[in-house]
C-alpha cells in the first residue's frame, strides 16, 4: 500500500459563490471524503485558505500572495493511501473540486525515504 | 465524518445575519465589504468543514470567524489611517479594540434596522426586493436571476445601483422614530409582500427555489410581529395571507413541475397547520381601525381554504373584491371579482361585466371569459381559451389553457375554477 497526494488545483480562486452554492460544495467535500475514509483510505488532509497567504522568493523576499500572478491557485490536498496509482486517481475522479472548468487534481505518490522511492 | 446532518441553508441564514451586523457596525457606505467578510467566512468554513468535517457547535464557528476577519479589517484600515491618512490628515484616531457583537440581541436589532434600511422610500420597489433576497435572506446572484428570470449582469447592475443610491441618500441604520414607524413599514411590508409573489407566481422552473422566497418573505414578515414596535395589524394581515396561499404549495404543482388548478387540487394535501396559523394571524390582526389592501387580500385567501362552494362563500368573496378594489385597482383582482360575480349572480352577468373591462392584451381575461362560456357555449370558450393561449408565454399556463380547450373538444363537462392555484 502506497500514499498518495491528491492536490486541489482552482483555475480562479477568487470567483464568488453564493452562500447556499458554498454550503453544497462543503457538502459534497464531506461526502467525498466520507467515501474514503469508510474504506479506510483516507489518511489526512486540509484546505488551504487565502487569508495570511504570502509567497517568499530568492533574496527572501516576501509578498502577499498568490495573487494575480498565476493563473492556477492551490485549494487544498488530501493524503490516501492506495493499492496503486490508478486507484487513487479514482479517488480524485470523485473530487467536487472538479466540477469546475479548468480545475484539476494532481495525483503524485509520496516518497517513502526507503532508499529506492 | 459526514455522519452528522448538514443543517439545511445554515450559511444562507446566517449570511444574512452576519452581513447586517457588520453593515450596521461599519456603516452602509461599506456594505460591499460586509458582504466580502461573510461570503469569505463561508469559503473558509466549507474548505475547513469539508476536509475535517462539522464543528461542534457550526453557528458559533461562523462567528467567530467572521468576527475574526472583521477585526483583521477593521485593524488594517486604523494602521492606513494612522501611519498614511494621519500624517496627511493631522488628526489623532484611537484605535479602540472593536466589538463586533455577534449576539442574538444584536444580530436581531440589525437585522430589523436593514429591513428599514433597505426598504428606503428613496429605494425603486425593484431594487429593494433585489437587495432584500441579496442581504436580508442570502440568495446569490444566479438564484436572484434565476427567481427574476434575467440574467447575472441585470442583477448585478440593479445591486449595484441600489447600493450606491444607499450610500447617495447616506442613510442610517437605525430604527425609524416611532412617530414615522408606521409610515415606513408600508414599504418595508410592500417589500416582503412583492417577495412572497415573486416566489409564489415565480414562473422559474425551480421550485425548491420558488418555495424558498416564500418562506424568506414569511420569515422576515414574522421578525416584524416578534417585535413591539412593528406588531402592526397590516403585518399580521400580510402574515396571514401569507400562510393562507402557502398552504397550498404540495397541491398546487404536479410531479412533473405542471401547474394544478385550484379546483383539480387534492385537498389533503393543503397544509391544514399553516390554514390555523393564518387563521390565528388575522384574528391578531384586527386589533387596530385600520383595514387595509392585505386585511381584504387575507380574507379572501381565507375563504379560499374553505373547500366548499357555498353561496355564502363567493358572496362574501365578492363583497371583499368589491372593498379591495374601491382601495387598490388591478387588472387581476377585477378578474378575480368577476368570478366571484359569476359564481352569485350567473356567469351571463359576469361575461357582460367582464367584457367592459376589455382587457384585451392580457391572458387572464380571455382565460375568464373562456371559463365563463364554458358551461354555456363551447365554441365561444374555445375560441377565448386560444385567445388566451396566444398572449401566454409561460409554458406551465400554456399547457393548463391546452388542457382546457382538448377537454372542450372532447365534450368534457367539468366546474369552472378561478384563477387562483
Amino acid at each position: 500500500m502506497d500514499e498518495f497526494i491528491l492536490i486541489f488545483r482552482h483555475e480562479d480562486g477568487g470567483k464568488v459563490a453564493s452562500p447556499e452554492q458554498i454550503q453544497v460544495w462543503m457538502k459534497q467535500t464531506m461526502d467525498w471524503i466520507g467515501g474514503i475514509t469508510a474504506k479506510n483510505k483516507f489518511v489526512s488532509g486540509t484546505g488551504l485558505p487565502f487569508a495570511d497567504a504570502r509567497v517568499v522568493r530568492h533574496n527572501k523576499m516576501v509578498t502577499n500572495g498568490p495573487f494575480g500572478e498565476i493563473k492556477e491557485t492551490i485549494g487544498g490536498f488530501i493524503m490516501v493511501k492506495a493499492d496503486s496509482v490508478d486507484e487513487a486517481v479514482e479517488f480524485a475522479k470523485g473530487c467536487p473540486v472538479l466540477q469546475g472548468e479548468g480545475n484539476t487534481v494532481e495525483v503524485r505518490k509520496i516518497a517513502k525515504n526507503d532508499g529506492v522511492h | 465524518m459526514g455522519q452528522q446532518e448538514i443543517i439545511p441553508h445554515l450559511f444562507r441564514t446566517e449570511y444574512s445575519k452576519i452581513v447586517s451586523v457588520l453593515c450596521k457596525r461599519f456603516g452602509i457606505d461599506q456594505i460591499e465589504m460586509a458582504e466580502d467578510i461573510s461570503s469569505d467566512t463561508f469559503l473558509t468554513a466549507a474548505q475547513s468543514w469539508g476536509m475535517n468535517g462539522l464543528p461542534a457547535n457550526p453557528t458559533a464557528w461562523l462567528y467567530r470567524v467572521a468576527k475574526n476577519k472583521a477585526i483583521n479589517h477593521l485593524q488594517r484600515k486604523h494602521v492606513f489611517e494612522s501611519k498614511i491618512s494621519l500624517p496627511l490628515k493631522k488628526e489623532a484616531i484611537e484605535f479602540q479594540e472593536e466589538e463586533i457583537d455577534l449576539s442574538p440581541g444584536n444580530i436581531n436589532d440589525s437585522q430589523l434596522q436593514m429591513m428599514f434600511t433597505i426598504c428606503h422610500p428613496s429605494i425603486s420597489p425593484e431594487a429593494q426586493v433585489g437587495l432584500s433576497l441579496r442581504i436580508l435572506c442570502g440568495f446569490g446572484i444566479d438564484e436572484i436571476a434565476d427567481a427574476f428570470l434575467t440574467n447575472r449582469e441585470t442583477i448585478n447592475k440593479r445591486l449595484f445601483r441600489a447600493r450606491e443610491k444607499l450610500r447617495e441618500e447616506k442613510i442610517k441604520i437605525e430604527m425609524p422614530p416611532p412617530a414615522h414607524i408606521e409610515k415606513r413599514l408600508e414599504s418595508v411590508i410592500t417589500t416582503i409582500y412583492l417577495l412572497f409573489n415573486e416566489g409564489y407566481y415565480s414562473l422559474s422552473q425551480d421550485s425548491t427555489l420558488r418555495k424558498d422566497l416564500c418562506l424568506e418573505a414569511m420569515r422576515l414578515c414574522y421578525m416584524l410581529v416578534e417585535n413591539k414596535s412593528t406588531n402592526k395589524p397590516a403585518v399580521n394581515a400580510l402574515l396571514s395571507l401569507m400562510c393562507f396561499h402557502a398552504s397550498r404549495f404540495d397541491a398546487r404543482e404536479g410531479k412533473n413541475g405542471e401547474t394544478i388548478l385550484y379546483d383539480e387540487q387534492d385537498t389533503s394535501l393543503w397544509d391544514t397547520d399553516l390554514i390555523s396559523k393564518g387563521a390565528y394571524f388575522l384574528h391578531c390582526a384586527t386589533s387596530g381601525k385600520d383595514i387595509s389592501t392585505y386585511h381584504l387580500e387575507a380574507a379572501i385567501a381565507y375563504w379560499n381554504t374553505q373547500k366548499t362552494d357555498s353561496p355564502e362563500k363567493w358572496e362574501n368573496v365578492l363583497e371583499l373584491y368589491d372593498r379591495l378594489l374601491k382601495i387598490k385597482n388591478s387588472p387581476i383582482a377585477a378578474l378575480n371579482r368577476i368570478f366571484a360575480l359569476s359564481k352569485v349572480k350567473g356567469p351571463e352577468i359576469g361575461i357582460k361585466v367582464a367584457e367592459k373591462l376589455n382587457l384585451t392584451d392580457n391572458p387572464f381575461y380571455f382565460s375568464l371569459i373562456g371559463e365563463l362560456y364554458t358551461p354555456i357555449d363551447n365554441n365561444k370558450a374555445v375560441e377565448h381559451f386560444q385567445k388566451a393561449l396566444k398572449l401566454l408565454s409561460a409554458e406551465s399556463g400554456k399547457q393548463v389553457i391546452q388542457r382546457k380547450i382538448e377537454k372542450l373538444s372532447s365534450g368534457h363537462q367539468f366546474p369552472t375554477s378561478p384563477l387562483i392555484n
